[in-house]
């Protein structure tokens, strides 16, 4: 029953692929990302469409069941999702796409025959194995399921190499007897490969992991395209796989790290792991009428938002109090730190959710020479973005990543809600500083209490 | 398919996917990671094809599995995507206020904060 004739099928397979590269271009720039998005939609419309008038099928009614029980799981939690909570969704989404590429693999591996198409087998079924395990564990450190601290046990490199020449020795064996027993193995090894490439990793370093196992099964689905002799598979897989790999080297370098530092670094002694001293020093903490004042009276005030922010849906009451500040002549500007919130672009995502206007948001370049004429810098929920350890501590685990230069305001106010570390899991030596006083607090209600002041005022 | 058209369609589609993304802003990193990641759900299609020649129940349990997942990261994938990227069109309404797009209120309170980040700045 198949409608189309192979000349067609491959034809629109093009136009699926170009729709993906129109989509990967649009979604480059500000002013074409939302149509870029949809431009990639709709490839894959054709895409399904096509499949389904060219390939002889059967089970088609259980197809679409499926193809419908996955959509009403996936587009309500989609819809749903708190915007604080889109990188963990994102991390699911690319785990599910990786444990499909690699369950198709093992289904045809029965149809394999050829040594070669086997070995794309092995790896559609190893790197897909690799992204599934990998983003289960970034999806429990950012839902702090799990610790975000690196989780390490003696060892960890020699179980590591255990398990890769394991996977290597298990999938020669499938590649060359195509035996049922030895793939499993290999799944399972898989599994066990991706637990442990992602336990180790800090959480501060957790998005470029993301963007990194994106990539891995941006592979996994090319190899797959091999596997089937399906070329739309391995044009997508491996745009995907390409720009996965240089936007995770994109994102790293804005964390001022190397993406071998971040994957490798516990192993080679704890570089990613943080200080778990707390220090009992004294920090000035204040009331919301005086932080009110403070800001009521200033020239010029910064706001850096953090994930705290975030995590106590303050974005929109932080808008408000920029713009009452703003009525009382106040310049009021928010600093945005690349990696603000948990995702490079994050925190532009939630303020741009609660109407900030994209006139005050500055980034870091822009940002750091004007603090030095900046009367107050109200830090609300952020902690690791400015922690000045980054550029004065070479042994510190953010040491190189670039901060949001606070230290050099006339005055630092921190909204925090305790003396809790950061996400890297590090103090920060700015609470201390004469200058810095801390209002202790959820951010969202300390926020309100200091714009009912500035109102009073 | 012949070794050296797949390593050919290879080697082109990898120098298409470096250069798409190469100028890209941080604030659209996340919007691209999460694009990125909709479009690998096209192993919808794979998984479509095996979930279709599938004779054995248990293999075909496990293809319609292949087909929940991969229809979770593609349809998902796109879903979430644009909700992000909705956000940052609330910003193009605040500049172009004759097409408000998301409802009068939102509207009002862009203009709003606008107007207020304006009089900061003059002064």
């Amino acid at each position: 029953m198949s409608i189309l004739g192979p000349g067609w099928t491959a034809l629109l397979y093009l136009v699926a692929a170009v729709c993906f590269i129109l989509a990967l271009k649009g979604l480059s720039s500000p002013r074409t990302a939302r149509r870029g998005n949809a431009i990639g939609a709709a490839g894959a419309l054709v895409a399904v469409v096509t499949v389904f008038l060219a390939a002889k099928l059967d089970n088609i009614p259980l197809i679409l069941a499926a193809i419908a029980a996955g959509s009403a799981v996936a587009v309500p939690v989609a819809r749903r999702v708190q915007m604080t909570q889109m990188p963990q969704l994102v991390a699911l989404f690319n785990g599910v796409g990786g444990g499909a590429a690699a369950l198709v693999a093992v289904l045809e591996l029965g149809h394999s025959e050829d040594p070669w198409v086997r070995l794309a087998v092995v790896f559609t079924m190893l790197v897909g194995a690799v992204s599934f395990a990998g983003s289960a564990v970034t999806v429990g450190k950012l839902q702090e399921l799990i610790g975000t601290r690196p989780l390490l046990f003696p060892g960890m490199p020699w179980v590591m190499a255990v398990v890769l020449l394991g996977a290597v020795a298990s999938g020669i064996l499938v590649v060359f007897s195509g035996s049922a027993g030895w793939a499993l193995a290999l799944l399972v090894l898989g599994l066990a490969a991706g637990l442990l490439l992602v336990l180790p990793v800090g959480g501060a370093d957790v998005p470029i992991v993301i963007s990194l196992l994106n990539a891995f099964t941006g592979l996994a689905v090319a190899a797959s395209g091999v596997v089937l002799g399906n070329v739309l598979l391995l044009v997508a897989g491996t745009l995907v796989g390409a720009s996965g790999t240089i936007l995770t080297k994109v994102m790293a370098s804005a964390m001022g790290r190397g993406v071998a530092g971040i994957m490798f670094g516990a192993f080679r002694g704890g570089s990613t792991a943080g200080s778990t001293i707390q220090s009992g020093r004294p920090v000035r903490s204040s009331s919301p009428e005086d932080v009110a004042v403070q800001l009521g009276y200033a020239q010029r005030v910064v706001i850096v938002p953090g994930y705290g922010l975030a995590v106590a849906q303050g974005q929109h009451t932080v808008a408000e109090l920029a713009t009452a500040l703003a009525a009382r002549g106040v310049e009021v500007v928010f600093a945005i730190h690349p990696v603000a919130g948990r995702m490079p672009g994050h925190m532009n995502v939630l303020l741009a959710e609660a109407n900030v206007p994209y006139e005050s948001l500055r980034e870091l370049d822009e940002v750091n020479p004007e603090f030095a004429n900046t009367d107050i810098a109200l830090v609300v929920g952020a902690n690791d973005v400015v922690n000045p350890a980054a550029k004065s501590s070479p042994g510190s685990p953010i040491f190189g990543m670039p901060i949001l230069e606070v230290v050099q305001a006339q005055q630092v106010v921190f909204l925090k809600r305790s003396m809790r570390p950061g996400f890297a899991g590090i103090e920060n030596e700015l609470l201390h500083d004469p200058k810095t006083t801390l209002l202790f607090g959820d951010a969202k209600d300390s926020l309100a209490k200091v714009l009912g002041a500035v109102k009073a005022l | 398919m012949d070794p050296v058209t797949l390593l050919t369609v290879v080697v082109l589609a990898v120098f298409v996917g470096f250069e798409v993304v190469s100028k890209v802003t941080s604030k659209l990193h996340t919007p691209l990671m999460s694009g990125a990641n909709a479009i690998h759900g096209i192993i919808l299609v794979g998984a479509i094809i095996v979930a279709g020649q599938a004779g054995d129940p248990w293999l075909l349990t496990i293809a319609l599995l292949a087909v929940v997942l991969a229809t979770a990261n593609l349809v998902g994938g796109f879903v979430v995507t644009d909700r992000m990227l909705e956000m940052f069109g609330g910003r193009k309404n605040a500049r172009t206020p004759g097409r408000p797009r998301s409802g009068a209120a939102v509207g009002d309170r862009v203009d709003g904060a606008v107007k207020g980040a304006g009089r900061g700045a003059g002064k």
